[in-house]
């Protein structure tokens, strides 16, 4: 097959602009081949370069005595003490999940799954991170089926229990929904598997699923804006295979034992190109292949098809040659393909060959190292304007309002069609704060959060990118879990509208800070830009995942509320409604600032709830919708009414930051005032847990009718 | 007592049951699917949840023709004790040790979630330290749980005081609301829901923790 000439409308079709293609031709000294350009637009597209991102994600902490391995690699690595490690990163789906919403997310539930096994762990905890247009947008009830039955038939096949997340409605999301995957595994600290290829001439084996053509040119698909044309992209999404991702987990696992693997890097976007590259960047080394040796399912594959094909559960590695024996006997024994088909070189060269006729022939640290870096311009976002007034509301009927509502209702009919158990090791799966799974055969224990309020970040960056950091932190340390590190996923519009850029600069800076202060480094992340359509983009969504550690011999906070219980409120409130829940669901408001973030009084008023855990029967934090949504959900969860005297509607509402909810008897309460006031924490009795109603100020209603408003509102909004 | 937990490549639920049986003090080993025998002496063969040879056709019908099922069905024609739990019922429905069929959930979604049943008989190993009426919270999570069989095989099952469990509340659409069955010896039980996902206090209940530890304990009497 001839291979098409390089013309403007076939770079500018690669997303490759003008500039670009000059360096191309500079680096090359030459016109690029068909699978040249292919390979830089691989490389150099947004997805795959963090070309915008790369100069202010450069800003963030992402080092600590905890931290063993930082962003960079396949995932994070952090010390859980006992030589073992947490590995763990969190990636969105988002373009291939609007386009095609099963296979989008479970494809993205796939890679990161494959990011975390990649080092060397096994999977053990998932959380992930959804995003949809309002209820009523035609194609919202179709993308949560689609999304949710993508992520429970990839996760539950391959055997990880899902243990937390956020799914979140608005508008802003109609045309671009977000599909953020978080997972989890565990590995012995000092069997880490890295990327960076080392040896010349050692075999460059591809492990795993064949080669189809699905999912050429995905990585470019992601760093783009949609227009009406998004159905002709539906071939840009690859297919799942979960059966085949746990065998090659198994079999990577067992072949990882038998010190066959120097290097091994997973086929995500842009498949064989990024890894191949990723290795060999890595290592200071060429990679060479010969394609004909390729696994194929498909016939008559061409080199650039082969280069940018995402086909998933795929897996490159360097093999150590006197082991090669053993490891093909892994992959024999789990019926998976294992395939020598190039090896590392010493020049610095990507020499791409099929049967004998050089396709690509370029400098491969040009392709990784060299790739384009834009300060682009930005602006910062203007300071919102003043509030106007809230009018009075009966608290019962807004807290029916919120709890009925399609973002605050409870989310069982999304994780019941999640494996929330399998593993055996789950205490606390999703639908309260934060999942807790036990570490396996240890008395440790690991918590999960992933939290953002886009509305805050949206009025204000630095403050909103605080506020996930901090919200993440509190939901770890309500379960009694001291919050280790951070994986970030940063979701954002157009990056080459100034205003969208300074959305990103300042939620950069919000998140770096508060994981500076809360001590909570950045260990790996991703960002996804272009989340636009027809030039509308979404809120601006920097999640948060973050992990915690419960040591042995420590007791989690796992309780509920008990009849009699007093609730008590930890930290300041000052009634902050703006950007509120109340505002947003009850008044079809978001005016106002985002909640101011003391990010000390975040620390001091955590470490306060995990020193006196043993005083402290149940705790949750208070975030969206404030003290009336949290005694709701506590109430709700117990099993027992609560009676919250307040009456005033800002301080119920309120979303004043670094504030808990904790239940205990008289006895522990007095105990907790006590070391309250030597902490220089501010605590308040609000109430009690008795009887089985809710009462808010002057207002009641009875639990068991909130309770069913609450459950059964979201199969009401889209079953 | 000593068991085997047979390990289909996409098997993973194997060590939970492993896990369980052995906190019962019960001696376990993995077996292979590829195996071609199973190790001597073994008294009961679990076979673990999870979704065998991916499921992408009926549910545990590749796995039933594997080598070890071979094995697995000998075993039981000898009175051996066979365990299938989730993916390991439909497997057992598969090689026909077991009547009926699994379908997909009425509801047609996977349902992951703890549910109440009802003992419904205490005349096997595996039931004997409940009481008849018990009702237990024990964790179901499947896509394909709705059984079924004909009209002849449930009266059969009914009458002959083989089902072992049925749903409080049906949550699958089940004939007969069967959550699990026995075979005709009362050795072989297949069940939908996961006892060893209840079986310890970290779990937060542990109401299946007494299909084990009777298992156990009618092996020490014996």
């Amino acid at each position: 097959m001839q291979d098409p000439a390089i013309t403007e409308d076939l770079i500018a079709a690669h997303g490759i602009n003008a500039d670009e293609y000059a360096e191309i031709l500079n680096i090359m000294g030459r016109e690029p081949t068909f699978t040249e350009l292919g390979i830089f637009s691989a490389m150099w597209n947004e997805h795959c370069s963090y070309k915008s991102s790369k100069i202010h994600l450069k800003t963030l902490p992402t080092t600590g005595p905890q931290v063993i391995c930082g962003p960079g690699e396949n995932a994070g690595v952090v010390d859980i003490g006992d030589g073992q490690a947490v590995v763990f990163k969190m990636e969105s789906h988002n373009h291939p999940s609007y386009i095609e919403p099963y296979q989008g997310a479970a494809t993205g539930v796939g890679g990161i799954l494959r990011d975390v096994f990649t080092m060397g762990a096994r999977p053990i905890a998932a959380m992930n991170a959804l995003s949809f247009g309002e209820k009523d947008h035609p194609k919202t009830r179709q993308l949560v089926h689609g999304v949710v039955e993508g992520i429970g038939g990839y996760g539950n096949c391959f055997g990880v229990p899902t243990v937390g997340g956020e799914v979140r409605f608005h508008p802003a999301y109609n045309g671009n929904c977000l599909v953020n995957a978080f997972a989890a595994g565990l590995a012995d600290a000092d069997s880490i598997f890295y990327s960076a290829a080392s040896g010349v001439g050692r075999p460059v084996v591809y492990l795993g699923a064949k080669t189809g053509r699905d999912g050429v040119g995905g990585a470019t698909m992601a760093s783009a804006e949609f227009d009406d044309s998004i159905e002709e992209k539906r071939p840009t999404v690859q297919v799942g295979d979960p059966f085949t991702e746990k065998r090659l987990m198994e079999a990577c696992l067992e072949l990882m034992q038998t010190g066959a693997v120097i290097s091994i890097q997973d086929m995500g976007a842009a498949g064989l190109t990024c890894s191949a590259v990723e290795m060999g960047d890595k290592g200071g080394l060429g990679i060479r292949l010969d394609l004909e040796k390729v696994p194929q399912r498909e016939e008559n594959m061409t080199a650039y098809e082969m280069m940018l094909s995402e086909s998933q559960e795929r897996m490159l590695m360097v093999l150590d040659p006197a082991k090669e024996a053993e490891a093909r006997a892994v992959f024999d024994k789990w019926d998976l393909d294992f395939a020598i088909v190039g090896e590392t070189i010493a020049e610095d060269r990507f020499l791409i060959m099929h049967n004998n006729v050089t396709k690509a022939d370029m400098p491969l640290s040009k392709l990784s190292s060299s790739a384009p870096e834009y300060d682009r311009p930005w602006v910062p976002t203007e300071a919102p304007a003043p509030m106007e007034p809230v009018s009075a509301v009966d608290p019962i009927e807004a807290l029916k309002t919120l709890i009925s509502s399609p973002n605050y209702c409870a989310r069982n009919w999304v994780y019941e069609q999640y494996d929330t158990m399998v593993m055996a090791d789950t205490v606390e799966g999703p639908g309260w704060g934060a999942g807790v799974i036990r570490v396996h055969g240890t008395d440790k224990m690991l918590a999960f959060t992933a939290d953002v309020t886009p509305r805050y970040v949206k009025a204000n960056p630095i403050e909103g990118g605080k506020q996930a950091v901090a919200e993440a932190y509190r939901n770890l340390c309500a379960v009694g879990a001291k919050p280790l590190a951070t994986t970030d996923n940063l979701n954002f519009g157009n990056p080459e509208k100034p205003a969208i850029m300074g959305q990103f600069v300042g939620a950069i800076q919000g998140i770096g800070r508060a994981c500076e202060t809360l001590d909570m480094p950045i260990v790996s992340g991703n960002v996804s830009l272009y989340n636009e359509t027809d030039g509308q983009g979404i809120l601006p969504t920097p999640t948060i995942g973050a992990v915690g550690l419960i040591a042995a011999g420590e007791e989690p906070i796992l309780g509920r509320a008990r009849e009699g219980h007093m609730a008590l409120l930890i930290g300041d409130t000052a009634g902050h409604l703006g950007q509120t829940a109340l505002l947003a669901e009850v008044f079809k408001r978001e005016d106002g600032d985002a909640p101011a973030v003391d990010l000390l009084a975040e620390r001091r008023n955590g470490e306060f709830i995990r020193a006196n855990r043993d005083v402290i029967k149940a705790c949750t934090d208070l975030s969206d919708g404030g003290l009336a949504l949290a005694a709701f959900e506590m109430a709700c969860a117990s099993g027992v009414g609560v009676q919250i005297d307040e009456t005033d509607q800002a301080m119920l509402f309120g979303e004043d930051q670094a504030r808990y909810l904790v239940a205990c008897n008289f006895d522990q309460a007095e105990a907790l005032f006590i070391a309250a006031g030597q902490a220089d924490v501010p605590i308040k009795s609000v109430g009690r847990f008795t009887g089985n109603t809710v009462k808010l100020g002057g207002s009641e209603a009875s639990l068991e009718a909130l309770s069913e408003m609450h459950e059964n509102a979201f199969a009401g909004h889209f079953a | 007592m000593r068991a085997a937990v047979i390990v289909f490549p996409g098997s993973n639920c194997d060590r939970d049951l492993a896990v369980a049986l052995q906190n019962a003090g019960i001696q376990v080993e993995m077996v292979w699917h590829k195996d071609t025998a199973l190790p001597k002496g073994i008294d009961l063969v679990g076979i673990p949840g999870g979704f065998s040879f991916g499921d992408y056709l009926r549910c545990g019908a590749i796995a039933a023709n594997s080598p070890i099922c071979t094995e697995v069905t000998a075993h039981a024609d000898r009175g051996g004790y066979v365990l299938g739990v989730c993916n390991g019922f439909q497997v057992l429905t598969e090689t026909g040790l077991l009547p009926g069929a699994l379908l997909r959930n009425a509801g047609l979604k996977y349902i992951c979630r703890t549910v109440p049943l009802i003992v419904a008989t205490t005349d096997s190993v595996y039931t004997r330290g409940y009481t008849v009426g018990q009702q237990i919270g024990i964790p179901i999570a499947h896509h394909d749980g709705n059984y079924t069989a004909s009209d002849e095989v449930l009266a059969q099952l009914a009458s002959e005081d083989r089902i072992a469990f049925r749903y409080a509340e049906n949550p699958n659409g089940s004939a007969a609301d069967i959550a699990g069955v026995l075979s005709a010896n009362r050795r072989v039980l297949g069940m939908m829901p996961h006892p060893e996902r209840a079986a310890d206090e970290g779990h937060g209940g542990t109401d299946g923790k007494a299909v084990f530890t009777s298992l156990a304990n009618a092996f020490a009497a014996a």
